[in-house]
């Protein structure tokens, strides 16, 4: 034996071993990555991979069968709802598992376990907001009702049958690349998803933003710059519904003028953006009187952000009680968007302001104590260990109050309150409610009593629920537990000392405005108001118009609708708000001493037809015109203002403009001259020159090009994200794609016998980037296709659509 | 012929431990038979080196070409190798390098 090379040799491998296998010396342990039998190729799928499979499974009651179509949809077949469930999580997990741990870890601040201190500002951010605290108050509800326990409880049981047949080399590729192990499901996982949901679209509020407008402005210009009500509304339900009486009265504060309404208050802020969400959503459905077929059609594509893997996964779930096909989210049992035998039913947000905020009185900085209804009352706190990858954990301390958790204090500001004090927050979403009941219900709903009894569950996000049956009914109910508001109420930050400016009650369930087989044959939701003015409860401010006018106006005029019509209509390019502001702009652009290429820009304005199709570059010039024009009219009168703020939205412009042709904010203030509205539409577009041109020179002046809509990674890499896509539409048109969001499932359901339903999403039904069922549905809904939803029978199983069979046994 | 043997003998018990074992037990699979087939230092080391540049250059071509290079073509690029090619050739090299030193250390067990 030769002692000194045998022990340097032996050094130098296993060095080398462990420089493959671990971090230390490498950015990424490529050793253990790269093993064809362990690492990422084990994720690269074969082309012709089968899918069949069997599964012996002891926790199953019986058997279950799945059958896969081409598309790798599901088609579950099972005898009892606990099987059902228990399948549906073990699919979810089978192809989605990643993304159903990174979107709870992240619900429950967790993200820094994962990514390491980069996402300690988020995770902090959702344990001051609550997040774990609304989640286990809400599965505590779920766990009370039979039926959400039992689909829970064996949904999360699916889950981990899952998880515990992973090994080294079947680790979703996510895993490997970053470097950890799932752990195991659990229904409070199921919850954090629901109430991930929640923030996502009921976790929006300008509370500081408008408290520092109100102060920094006039109070007339205030009024001017944030009107609570717009004239051009066609809202949800049409206006000149009549509301009975309200039966809650409430009480307006006796001080609400002078210390709230119109108190000076600034809220020092410091300079973080907030991020713009921008989610929006489309639902309509005609009865049969506006039909070919002479039956009612029903439409819904929420828009949601546009991510890889999708938050939607299709599937067809079926009991000898139940057939239900549609969109679910891996992460919760049920199906979420569909269709059953009898009926189907969707989505938009309601978008209604359920977030407020307190300011709390500290006796001292220990936070023990409180000033609430003229006593010192005791503060209760949450303990929130935060750990974090590759760093010590944090610890974080959040007190709660009456109101509920105080998100920001003295060391926490979100980059919108203050480092001086503090302020409590009252959501909605900290309620006690069982979201998942409304679905379980639909799923099963065969008429609109059924309907109504579903949705009665559905408290928080409030959602527009649009409903079509076989039996001809179409409703639209803007569902939500809604706190009954007075004027102004939760518009900015309230006094927390006493009671008087707390939420009073929620709007009794009967006096939700809705709408049930109207005379006009349609009913539609696009975010906008959900009533006019004579609605009796405050309703706040800043919801969405023209997507709803525009859709409105369309089905008017639709007749002998076919399905056909319908995926026209949801892929609708048109820009109302640029049809209602061009010839105002037009007018007033004074061409005089415009260069031959300035000419040529506007002359694409001049010929464009309100369509922000794909190729269209009259769309592209709108574009970056009106966003010039916008920030031309207010940025004198925002230059001096807080950075935390809210700059007035799109509609208080144009009506703005439309209504008053000396629109006061069109002066420049920092001028001596008076400006009027040719003086700022000239210079807005001599200041969109610069951007045109050069988009002309990149070549990026096609609408599509100029917007470039991406679907993301969730972990935003770009190899595995879709960028580029050809794709038109935007904010205002009905197919509402922007560069990162859009319509995440578009579905049209034509009620006729046998059931006609379309759909697509902007994604793949395997998370698996190696897979060639990652994202081949992109380019479909890219091009406005939709496939055809198949609802299989109990005897197609030997169908030529069936390309796969999975049998479950216990 | 010991070299051939060597190489077919590290590559398929190779194969066989990575259904179950740890990917790094290629260099135990290495270290043992270049212990018993002894050669010279510098064949042991190769015969590691060719038999795993063999097995996971195969491999991986043949997974990605089955995968119609999807998994790798996205991959590739996360890892900074460009492209398919240059990762399979990266993996082929990393089994060869830990083999063939695991192997050269397995040729002075039993050397005078």
């Amino acid at each position: 034996m030769r002692i000194l090379p045998l022990i340097i040799s032996s050094i130098v491998t296993t060095g080398l071993v462990i420089a493959l296998n671990t971090t230390l010396l490498l950015p990424a342990p490529l050793g253990k990555l790269l093993s064809p039998q362990h690492g990422v190729w084990q994720n690269a799928e074969s082309s012709q991979a089968s899918f069949s499979e069997e599964f012996k499974l002891p926790q199953l009651t019986g058997k279950v069968q799945v059958y896969l179509d081409d598309r790798l949809v599901p088609h579950v077949f099972a005898e009892t709802d606990k099987d059902l469930y228990f399948v549906q999580g073990f699919l979810h997990a089978k192809f989605r598992l990643w993304q159903m741990e990174l979107q709870t870890h992240a619900a429950a601040g967790r993200a820094s376990e994962i990514v390491g201190k980069i996402a300690l500002k988020h995770d902090r951010e959702f344990r001051r907001l609550g997040m774990v605290y609304a989640a286990e108050s809400s599965l505590k509800e779920m766990e009370k009702d039979p039926q959400t326990k039992l689909a829970c409880d064996a949904y999360t049981e699916g889950v981990n049958a899952y998880i515990a047949s992973l090994t080294e080399s079947s680790l979703p590729l996510e895993y490997k690349l970053i470097g950890y192990k799932p752990e195991k499901w659990s229904n409070l996982k199921s919850a954090l998803f629901l109430k991930n949901m929640s923030e996502n679209l009921a976790g929006h509020d300008n509370d500081f933003e408008m408290t520092n407008a109100k102060n920094y402005f006039s109070q007339e210009d205030f009024s001017k710059l944030y009107p609570s009500y717009q004239d051009s509304l066609d809202p949800i339900i049409p206006k000149g519904t009549i509301y009975e009486k309200p039966s809650i009265e409430l009480k307006v504060p006796a001080d609400a003028d002078s210390i709230y309404l119109n108190k000076s208050d600034l809220v020092v802020t410091t300079q973080e953006e907030k991020p713009d969400r921008n989610n929006g959503s489309n639902n309509w459905a005609v009865s049969g009187a506006k039909t070919k077929s002479g039956s009612p059609i029903l439409c819904n594509d929420p828009h949601l952000g546009l991510n890889l893997p999708s938050l939607w996964y299709e599937m067809q779930l079926h009991t000898p009680q139940l057939n239900v096909y549609g969109a679910t989210f891996p992460g919760a049992p049920s199906v979420i968007i569909g269709f059953n035998d009898s009926c189907a039913w969707g989505v938009t947000n309601g978008g209604r302001d359920v977030r407020d905020y307190y300011e709390i009185k500290f006796k001292d900085k220990s936070k023990k104590e409180y000033w609430y209804d003229s006593a010192w009352k005791k503060t209760e706190f949450r303990y929130e260990a935060i750990f974090i990858k590759d760093s010590a954990t944090y610890m974080d301390t959040v007190a709660y109050t009456v109101f509920g958790p105080v998100m920001y204090d003295l060391s926490f500001s979100g980059g919108r309150a203050s480092n001086s004090r503090y302020f409590s927050v009252r959501w909605k979403a900290h309620d006690k409610s069982n979201e998942l009941k409304t679905f379980m219900q639909l799923n099963r709903a065969h008429n609109y009593e059924d309907y109504l009894s579903a949705i009665s569950n559905m408290k928080t996000p409030g959602q527009n629920f649009v409903f079509a049956n076989k039996a001809g009914d179409i409703a639209l109910r803007t569902q939500g537990e809604w706190p009954a508001k007075w004027k102004g109420q939760g518009d900015f930050i309230m006094p927390g000392t006493d009671n008087t400016y707390q939420w009073q009650a929620m709007i009794p369930f009967e006096e939700t405005p809705f709408q049930y087989n109207p005379t006009r044959n349609f009913v539609s939701s696009a975010n906008q108001d959900p009533a006019d003015s004579s609605y009796p409860y405050y309703l706040g401010r800043g919801y969405p118009l023209y997507r709803g006018i525009i859709i409105n106006r369309r089905l008017q005029n639709m007749n002998d609708i076919t399905p056909k019509d319908m995926m026209a209509l949801q892929t609708d390019n048109y820009n109302v708000l640029a049809e209602m502001a061009t010839p105002l702009l037009l007018n007033n652009i004074n061409e005089k001493g415009l260069a031959v290429n300035e000419k040529n820009l506007l002359r694409l304005l001049k010929a464009w037809d309100y369509n922000n199709a794909p190729n269209s570059r009259g769309a592209t010039v709108f574009d970056v015109l009106w966003k010039n024009f916008s920030k031309l009219v207010y940025d004198d009168e925002f230059k001096n203002a807080p950075a935390v703020i809210l700059r007035p939205y799109e509609s208080t412009l144009l009506q703005g403009i439309l209504s008053d042709s000396a629109y006061k904010f069109l002066d420049n203030i920092s001028t001596p001259e008076i400006e009027t509205m040719t003086d700022i539409a000239t210079v807005a577009f001599k200041n969109s020159i610069q951007e045109l041109e050069k988009a002309q020179m990149e070549g990026s002046i096609e609408w599509s090009k100029f917007k470039d809509t991406r679907v993301n990674h969730l972990t935003k890499l770009e190899p595995l994200s879709r960028l580029h896509l050809p794709i038109g539409g935007g904010t205002h048109s009905i197919n509402a794609t922007k560069s990162n969001n859009g319509p995440s499932w578009r579905m049209i359901v034509s009620l006729t016998s046998k059931t006609e339903a379309y759909g697509v999403y902007p994604g793949g039904q395997n998370g698996n980037p190696g897979s060639r069922f990652y994202n081949n549905f992109i380019d479909h809904w890219a091009a406005g296709n939709y496939y055809p939803l198949w609802m299989m029978a109990a005897d197609e199983e030997s169908s030529n659509k069936v390309q796969w069979k999975m049998s479950f046994t216990n | 012929m010991k070299f051939i043997v060597s190489v077919l003998v590290i590559a398929l018990l190779s194969l066989a431990a990575g259904l179950f074992l740890p990917w790094w037990t290629i260099a135990v699979v290495a270290f043992v038979v270049t212990s018993l087939i002894p050669q010279n230092p510098l064949r042991s080391f190769l015969s590691g080196f060719t038999a795993l540049f063999l097995l996971w250059g195969a491999l991986s071509w043949f997974i990605s070409s089955n995968n119609e290079h999807l998994m790798a073509s996205k991959v590739a690029l996360i890892l900074k190798m460009g492209n398919p090619i240059i990762m399979i050739v990266a993996t082929a090299l990393i089994g060869a390098l830990v083999a063939g030193f695991a192997a050269l250390a397995g040729s002075f067990v039993r050397r005078k």
